[in-house]
């Protein structure tokens, strides 16, 4: 069978399933079954494309960059800029689409999980455009950290509730979305922001994720006549590198190399790399937990990259090889931030970042006519505070491990 | 011993005129010792089944207090293992029916196949598991059937027709119905559906037992929901309630008795 066709029966291999309490079952079925039949609806498809081309700015470009190119000295190297999407990353994508998903089931009011920020301000967008009632969990220790994006989602007219449960942080928001759901399930949609969750989520968001990788494919037959050889993304939940990939499933020339969160050596987010399997938040795939399966705290200087789990697709794919998955540390993408901003003048998000170390690291040791795409998938703005204390942190002498290794030292 | 305790335990009261009282208390809240007094003074106080929580770091179908309890638990170093044990300590002294409820991935980290045996070794008689439905539970299912575990399935305001059907089919020991919208904790009120679901499982279920809970904090509770036809209710962050705020466990065992008054003819 071929990975395109996947999930069978809401899973993939042995992963994903719908590990909920059985209050949800039946929503999760009839939101399955909306799904299905607006997806295919030529009404439903314009609206969104037309939200997606007019509101959010897609087609987002496919930019070769000369100057990191000729820096590296190996494959060519091209940026798709899910950066320039309104909103500043590809959690628009999959807002759009889910929001008017639920405006088709009746449902009036979207509650949604945030970490940093990025997927709450893209609801907070959606539903103020579509005129939706939106109410967005983030854990309290999260919204200390991005105190602007907490700003920015109330002032887009969403409610703000934080979450003052377990460790404070996105998963917590997670248990506190579905909490909710539980009690408000016939009026309320739950928008999930990644690649995760019980089915049918990793293959919805999947789908409206797929527009970046469907983009990618038609822009680089243009550019250079051919597929790329190789397409690098962050995986946090694995939404936006599920969106790259997902096009190429089937094209096995094309490889695949997903970067993850490999914090500061010790504390990490690599669910894929270093975890194990197990079940949270109503799939099956591979977590970080302890010897008793309890969840781990995570961390990542990359607030989206911050997260105990994966989609179960990704698990899969590491499962079976089609994808590669790797680590870069907090120090290495802050490194990769910098060199992007200097060399191509373009801010890229923390979590893009990790992409843009792992790529460079690869395109060094590949043939000049190879064709190597990085999805930006967020614009770094939003972590200037984060950087500016990493770097007076660092100019105070503090050091920060797993640095010894970086790109400058090529060259 | 196993599931089948519980059905006769539900039929034996029945007989009497009783109906059964489910105590909920968390495993190793606030610490494995202190759990197991607890646990000795609900079943002291007269409680007919007990349902103990494994603790989870993700309790997603819990309300704040039960959340609480399981953070207590793990903060005081509480393991499956340790709940396991509080469980066999208290079993020595009360051969009341017991159930573990328990998300989950602890169990599956456990492996399936060893926390049953270990379970039934320390004289469990069925599991709860809460984000594990019938689709996704053959695995857990098999595993606890070979040691006469009974897995108990839950059923909700929103499970109807076939697939209350298929939960009862499932359903080994009683079938617990939660009552409401939502996660578990103590409300003013008890929703005024009771009585309608309550018929709806009855008249699919023949004569599964069944246990009502979430919300019901009170013996006025506990007569509606016995008026409504069910065998038995399930009290829980009431209980665990007395655990936080450090009460001695001899209140909680009156406590437990003037509850479990409410199930008398």
């Amino acid at each position: 069978m071929r990975l395109s066709e996947l999930p069978r029966g809401g899973k993939f291999g042995p992963f994903g399933g719908r590990y909920v309490p059985e209050i949800l079952i039946p929503c999760l079925e009839e939101l399955e079954e909306a799904y299905e039949k607006f997806r295919e609806e030529e009404g439903f498809r314009e609206e969104l494309e037309g939200y997606l081309r007019d509101y959010a700015g897609r087609p987002t470009p496919l930019y070769f960059a000369r100057n990191l190119t000729r820096y590296v000295g190996g494959a060519k190297i091209y940026l798709k800029r899910e950066d320039l999407l309104h909103g500043g990353a590809h959690k628009i994508n999959n807002a759009l689409g889910q929001a008017l998903l639920a405006k088709r089931m009746g449902k009036g009011r979207i509650i949604a999980e945030t970490g940093a920020g990025q997927h709450g301000t893209a609801c907070a967008i959606a539903g103020a455009v579509l005129g939706l009632k939106v109410e967005i969990y983030m854990g309290a220790l999260d919204a200390e950290r991005q105190r602007m994006n907490l700003f920015r989602m109330r002032l887009l007219g969403a409610e703000v509730h934080l979450v003052d449960s377990g460790s404070r942080t996105l998963k917590d928001a997670i248990n506190e979305a579905l909490r909710d759901w539980a009690e408000h399930v016939r009026t309320t949609h739950y928008l999930i922001g990644s690649v995760v969750g019980p089915h049918p989520y990793p293959m919805m968001v999947r789908d409206f994720q797929s527009v970046i990788g469907r983009e990618i494919r038609e822009q680089v037959w243009d550019a250079e006549g051919k597929l790329p050889d190789l397409l690098v993304a962050c995986v946090g939940g694995g939404s936006n590198a599920m969106g790259t990939f997902y096009p190429f499933a089937d094209d096995e020339n094309v490889a695949l190399l997903g970067v993850e969160a490999g914090g500061d050596g010790v504390r990490h987010s690599a669910s894929l790399v270093r975890g194990e399997v197990g079940v949270l938040h109503g799939m099956r795939t591979y977590l970080l937990q302890d010897e008793w399966g309890q969840i781990r705290e995570t961390h990542s200087i990359a607030p989206g990259l911050d997260y105990p789990g994966v989609g179960p697709e990704h698990a899969l794919w590491r499962e079976l090889g089609r994808a590669e998955y790797t680590t870069v540390t907090d120090e290495q993408a802050l490194e990769a931030f910098a060199l992007l901003s200097r060399l191509e003048g373009i801010i890229p998000a923390l979590e893009s970042a990790h992409a843009v170390y792992a790529a460079l690291e690869r395109a060094r040791e590949m043939p000049r006519e190879a064709v190597v795409v990085i999805t930006l998938s967020g614009r770094g703005d939003k972590d200037l505070d984060i950087v500016l204390r990493a770097t007076e942190a660092r100019s105070r002498g503090a050091t920060v491990p797993g640095g010894e290794d970086g790109l400058d030292r090529h060259h | 011993m196993g599931w089948t305790a519980i059905t006769e335990a539900f039929r034996s009261l029945k007989g009497r005129g009783e109906r059964a009282l489910v105590a909920y208390l968390m495993g190793g809240d606030p610490d494995p010792s202190r759990s197991l007094e607890y646990l000795c003074a609900a079943a002291e106080g007269g409680a007919d089944l007990l349902e103990v929580g494994i603790p989870f770091s993700d309790p997603v179908a819990d309300g704040p207090t039960i959340q609480a309890a399981g953070l207590r638990a793990l903060e005081s170093g509480a393991t499956t293992e340790t709940v396991l044990e509080v469980v066999r300590g208290l079993k020595r002294e009360y051969p009341v029916p017991l159930v573990l409820m328990g998300y989950y991935n602890p169990i599956l980290r456990f492996g399936e196949g060893a926390f049953c045996t270990a379970a039934a070794e320390c004289g469990v008689d069925g599991l709860i598991v809460p984000d594990l439905p019938p689709e996704e539970a053959a695995p857990l299912r098999d595993a606890a059937e070979r040691v006469g575990l009974g897995l108990v399935f839950l059923a909700t305001p929103e499970t109807v027709g076939q697939r209350l059907d298929l939960i009862l089919r499932h359903t080994r020991g009683f079938l617990y119905l939660v009552s409401r919208y939502g996660t578990t904790g103590e409300r003013e009120r008890l929703s005024r559906e009771i009585p309608r679901l309550v018929g709806r499982v009855r008249e699919r279920g023949g004569q599964v037992p069944i246990a009502v809970g979430f919300g019901i904090s009170r013996p006025e509770h506990i007569r509606t929901v016995l008026e409504a036809g069910a065998d038995g209710a399930v009290v829980g962050s009431r209980l665990v309630r007395e655990v936080g705020k450090g009460a001695p466990p001899e209140a909680l065992a009156r406590l437990v008795r003037e509850l479990k008054a409410a199930t008398l003819p």
